[in-house]
């Protein structure tokens, strides 16, 4: 297992260096440069500001800075918001982000499994029509589109929430169920899915043949058994709620890192652009790496890797 | 006479598909006596599983039981609600089932599997449940069983799933255990061992078997007596020696015809040619009719009722009748009904 990890984390590294290398030469081609009053300037101030900003230098060289500087975790300064370095930006916006995040993964995945589990269960009644409705919908429905008719209806037209201001809890609910309804209808077809097959299999036949009751081979066996697939999706999950909360964000007006991403792209910011790919990746490979261990822990199959005899 | 521990009478079960209701058990009255071992064979498909799962009451969605009772313990089986059902089920009749490689639940490791039925049943500590556990364990031939009770189901080879299957199955002591088929996933080594080890149980803890194969050399080696079932009915019951060595239903023959044996050294498997009817518009006859080179007209119009062969065998076959043509069986089974008249003057002298 701990050589497991460790080469995982190696791969995590690698992969890591290829997005930063991938996006620093793709932002290269972005249309534009990053001074919003570029018609304006003279020619010696752009070379003075690109001196400044070390974009005078061959390509190549720029390259190398950079990834000298990332790997001391310095992600360079931003170009828009003062001068001030990436990281610090990331750390002052992180917060309202990892908020909703959080809150739409937990939502999405607890009430997913849930609504799958009860139409499992329920197989071929009407509340399984009605959880795969549900599901229908929260897969076809846009995030953005859905944030923007949750904010007319309950922030605008119903006023429960405030609308796009982020002050407290109740300014996290709405984008937080914008951004948890397709993670939770995928997480509710899969689950139905898995359930489905593990009610249908031998051993939950053979539970109740022991005399489980059904609530019991329902609690004790399938439950966990249905469980331990759906976790693999948790990566795909955070990479939709991550992508959403770009949009998302900006349409209740989060003071969050997507909201800055966004703003960056739009104004050739490189280095923040840089800094929240690679912010971005990171967090989703750790992600994906955590969801990995926790399969292995969680499912006596891999746990125990061939230790067993067959 | 032997107590009955289990009845069955009239058993009819449908299953709604959307072809039409198939008409699967049609029919079906047997008896389980204390302490014998039961076995129940036919084709695929003849509804072996379907009776069984029934005395379990552990029924698929599309079914139906339209009519019959199960009668144990002086109650009606089919009655009963589903928390008694519940007792019941692991507690006082246990399975053991096909596949030992998919009936354990892979998350669970097996110390907890084997000590569920005490823990449900007796409410026993869950300390006390897994000693037992270790203990059963240990009976059925698990070697190291106490290290082991926290290993995983995937740790195990098929005959030690199988054996930790019928752990679960005998450890709360059930009255009767039914054993669908439970060697047929199993090399051939391995299931000679389990046939032994089922044998070794039921001589040591007294319990009533209910057991289905298809190998009839199993048959011969395990079970007091043989129902055989065609198209969702019984068609000849009767104790081993009655239905090895003196069947009656010309179905029965074809099966013991293709039977693979070393005495009557055929070097040809004889199947039975044709296929069961469809039971979803079930012939009005002997559901046999059409595959039997013995049938006669009556048995086209009319099912045969069951005939009286001796106290413990009886055949629901026209042939018996009084007024049928004399029919002369194959030669293999003239060779079993020689040998078995013979046996039978010998028991006389
Ligand atoms: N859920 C179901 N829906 C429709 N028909 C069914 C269903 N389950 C069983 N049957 C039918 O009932 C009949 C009896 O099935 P059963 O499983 O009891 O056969 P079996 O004698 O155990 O055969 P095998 O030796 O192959 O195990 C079959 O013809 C089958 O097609
Ligand atoms: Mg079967």
């Amino acid at each position: 297992m701990t050589k497991y990890i460790i080469r995982r984390i190696f791969y995590l590294i690698l992969t890591l260096f290829i997005v930063a290398s991938v996006t620093f030469f793709l932002m290269k081609f972005l249309p534009g440069t990053p001074y919003s009053n570029q018609a304006k300037l003279q020619p010696s101030q752009i070379a003075i500001m690109n001196q400044k900003y070390g974009l005078n230098k061959p390509l190549w060289d720029q390259y190398l800075i950079y990834m000298g500087n990332l790997l001391h975790g310095n992600l360079g300064t931003s170009f828009q918001f003062n001068n001030q370095p990436v990281t610090q930006l990331i750390a002052h916006d992180i917060g309202p982000s990892m908020q909703i995040g959080t809150q739409a993964m937990i939502v999405g995945s607890v009430l997913g499994i849930l609504l799958g589990a009860v139409a499992a269960i329920k197989k071929n009644t009407w509340v399984d029509s009605g959880a795969t409705f549900i599901s229908i919908l929260g897969i076809s429905i846009p995030s953005f589109v859905l944030a923007v008719l949750l904010q007319y209806y309950f922030g605008y037209k119903l006023q429960w929430f405030p609308v796009a201001l982020w002050q407290n809890f109740s300014s996290s609910i709405l984008p937080t169920l914008a951004l948890a309804a397709f993670p939770l209808a995928n997480v509710a077809r899969f689950m139905r899915t898995e359930m489905v097959d593990v009610l249908d299999s031998d051993y939950i036949e053979l539970a109740k043949a022991k005399g489980d009751s059904e609530r019991k081979t329902i609690t004790h066996h399938a439950l966990r058994n249905s469980l331990i697939p759906v976790i693999t999706i948790v990566g795909p999950m955070a990479v939709s709620i991550m992508t959403g909360s770009l949009v998302v964000e900006n349409i209740f007006s989060i003071p969050g890192i997507g909201n800055q991403f966004v703003q960056s792209i739009l104004t050739n910011d490189y280095p923040t652009i840089m800094g929240l790919t690679i912010f971005y990746s990171f967090l989703l490979v750790v992600i994906i790496l955590v969801v990995d261990i926790l399969y292995g822990i969680i499912d006596p199959r891999i746990r125990l890797g061939n230790g067993g005899k067959e | 006479m032997a107590q009955k521990v289990l009845d069955v009478k009239d058993l009819s079960i449908d299953f709604d598909t959307l072809n039409g209701t198939v008409k699967a058990i049609r029919d079906v009255s047997f008896h389980l006596d204390k302490g014998e071992t039961l076995a129940l064979v036919g084709e695929s498909g003849s509804g072996k599983s379907i009776t069984v799962r029934t005395i379990m009451r552990l029924l698929a969605d599309n079914e139906t039981i339209t009519n019959g009772t199960i009668d144990f313990e002086g109650k009606d089986i089919l009655k009963e609600s589903k928390k008694e059902m519940d007792k019941i089920r692991g507690g006082k009749i246990a399975m053991i089932s096909q596949d030992p490689m998919t009936s354990l639940d892979p998350t669970m490791n097996i110390g907890n599997q084997v000590a569920e039925p005490l823990r449900v049943h007796e409410g026993m500590s869950k300390h006390k449940a897994l000693e037992q556990a270790a203990e059963v364990l240990e009976e059925v031939g698990i070697p190291n069983a106490r290290e082991r009770m926290r290993d995983y189901p995937h740790q195990f080879s098929g005959g030690q799933r199988q054996r930790i299957v019928i752990a679960m199955a005998i450890i709360d002591n059930p009255d009767v255990l039914i054993a669908d088929e439970p060697t047929t996933a199993l090399d051939v080594t391995v299931q000679a061992q389990i046939i032994k080890l089922l044998k070794d149980l039921k001589d040591k803890i007294g319990t009533s078997i209910i057991f289905i194969t298809h190998d009839l050399g199993v048959v011969a080696n395990i079970a007091d007596r043989v129902a055989v079932m065609y198209a969702g009915k019984i068609v000849e019951y009767g104790t081993v020696d009655d239905i090895f060595y003196n069947p009656q239903h010309p179905y029965t023959w074809g099966l013991l015809d293709s039977m693979p044996t070393l005495s009557m050294n055929s070097d040809r498997l004889n199947t039975i040619p044709g296929t069961p009817p469809n039971l979803i518009n079930p012939p009005k006859g002997d559901a046999f009719y059409a595959r039997n080179k013995y049938a006669l007209k009556i048995d086209h119009e009319k099912q045969p009722p069951f005939f009286k062969v001796s106290d413990t065998h009886y055949a629901a076959t026209w042939l018996l009748d009084k007024r049928a043509p004399k029919v002369t069986p194959p030669e293999s089974i003239q060779k079993r009904q020689a040998e078995f008249k013979k046996r039978g003057e010998a028991d006389h002298d």
